[in-house]
């Protein structure tokens, strides 16, 4: 499929979920509520693979540059994070690391069980 | 001309893609972890804009058009996830239970630590939704009485902190399924992190996406109780 239907696919996504996301009582990210939607589409067999592949392969090839302004925009509030900035940067830095520890080993171990009790059975 | 220039949305989508460039040819070059082109960017803008005295706002006009992208951007993180759907189906409960406790563990050492220091509520607040996506980070901080900058700066600290350790993390942890690593990176450093699971391997990237989804929606649904 020609890449600009495909960008207008993602594109219209993106915008019906803005529309749900407004619709919805709770706080809830229209990205998220997009990646849901397509997610759906694509599981139930409406949209093929190859009808978004080639802009999706674009902006995933690219994913961590359209964090750049973002990152740019932490230097705005610089300000009111230096005010805090020891306990600000303990719990960035130190929770991290632990997140990281307790999911991996979580899965990890669940899967080895898995696999496991598959060779016992 | 200069206000020309500082008005013109070019400004900032040169800057960005200018900056990326340089970034991608430093981590080439050295090879070093630090060495993230997102962070060396970052640095080089931030360097370029007080060096000659251009206002953020300025180049926040074309850093704008960019940001808008993270929408699309997140949401054909689908087509990964749908990729990798039988690695998903086979490990379908191990996802989910690793993604439920890498929520609980970021909301509850978030929680623990700001007691432990006496941090201040609104500090706390925008504190908490750090490991999980921009969007759903402000809007959980704000319901919380937080400040949504704060917590969109604490999210991409946290962010580039996992997209540059990652590989480490896997070592010193000693973590070698791509499915626990995909989870875990995803879980506590959200899409950034993701965009660098993509580099590690499909399987890493497919699941650290899910990750992104799953721990985004278990950490709104938290931040309710809360």
């Amino acid at each position: 499929m020609n890449i600009m239907a495909q960008a207008a696919i993602i594109f219209g996504l993106c915008l019906l979920s803005e529309g749900l996301a407004a619709l919805i009582p709770v706080a809830f990210p229209a990205s998220v509520i997009a990646l849901l939607l397509l997610g759906l589409l694509l599981f139930t067999g409406v949209l093929k693979p190859q009808h978004i592949q080639k802009f999706s392969a674009f902006l995933i090839a690219n994913m961590a540059f359209f964090f750049l302004p973002s990152c740019v925009e932490v230097v705005e509030h610089a300000p009111a994070i230096l005010r805090q900035l020891l306990p600000f940067a303990l719990v960035v830095v130190l929770t991290t690391p632990v997140v990281y520890f307790v999911t991996a080993w979580t899965v990890q171990l669940l899967i080895r069980r898995g696999k496991g009790a598959g060779r016992r059975g | 001309m200069a206000d020309t220039l500082l008005s013109s949305p070019f400004l900032g989508l040169f800057l960005s893609a200018a900056a990326w460039c340089a970034g991608c040819w430093l981590q080439k070059k050295t090879g070093l972890l630090l060495c993230n082109p997102l962070l060396i960017a970052a640095a080089l803008i931030i360097a370029a804009l007080s060096l000659l005295r251009i206002p953020y706002e300025s180049y926040a006009l074309g850093g704008d058009f960019i940001k808008l992208m993270l929408g699309p951007v997140t949401a054909v993180l689908a087509l990964n996830i749908y990729n990798q759907r039988d690695i998903l189906r086979e490990n379908f409960l191990p996802v989910l239970a690793g993604c439920l406790a890498g929520s609980l563990t970021s909301v509850g050492s978030v929680l623990l630590l700001c007691r432990l220091f006496r941090v201040e509520e609104t500090l706390t607040a925008s504190l908490l939704p750090k490991s999980v996506t921009t969007a759903i980070a402000i809007g959980v901080a704000e319901s919380q009485g937080g400040v949504g900058g704060i917590a969109a700066a604490a999210v991409i600290i946290t962010g580039l902190i996992g997209a540059v350790l990652a590989p480490l993390f896997a070592r010193v942890f000693h973590v070698t399924q791509p499915v626990a690593e995909g989870l875990a990176i995803g879980a506590c450093s959200h899409a950034l992190g993701t965009a660098r699971a993509m580099e590690i391997g499909q399987v890493q990237g497919a699941m650290s996406s899910i990750a992104i989804c799953v721990c985004g929606i278990m950490t709104s649904v938290l931040a309710l109780f809360l």
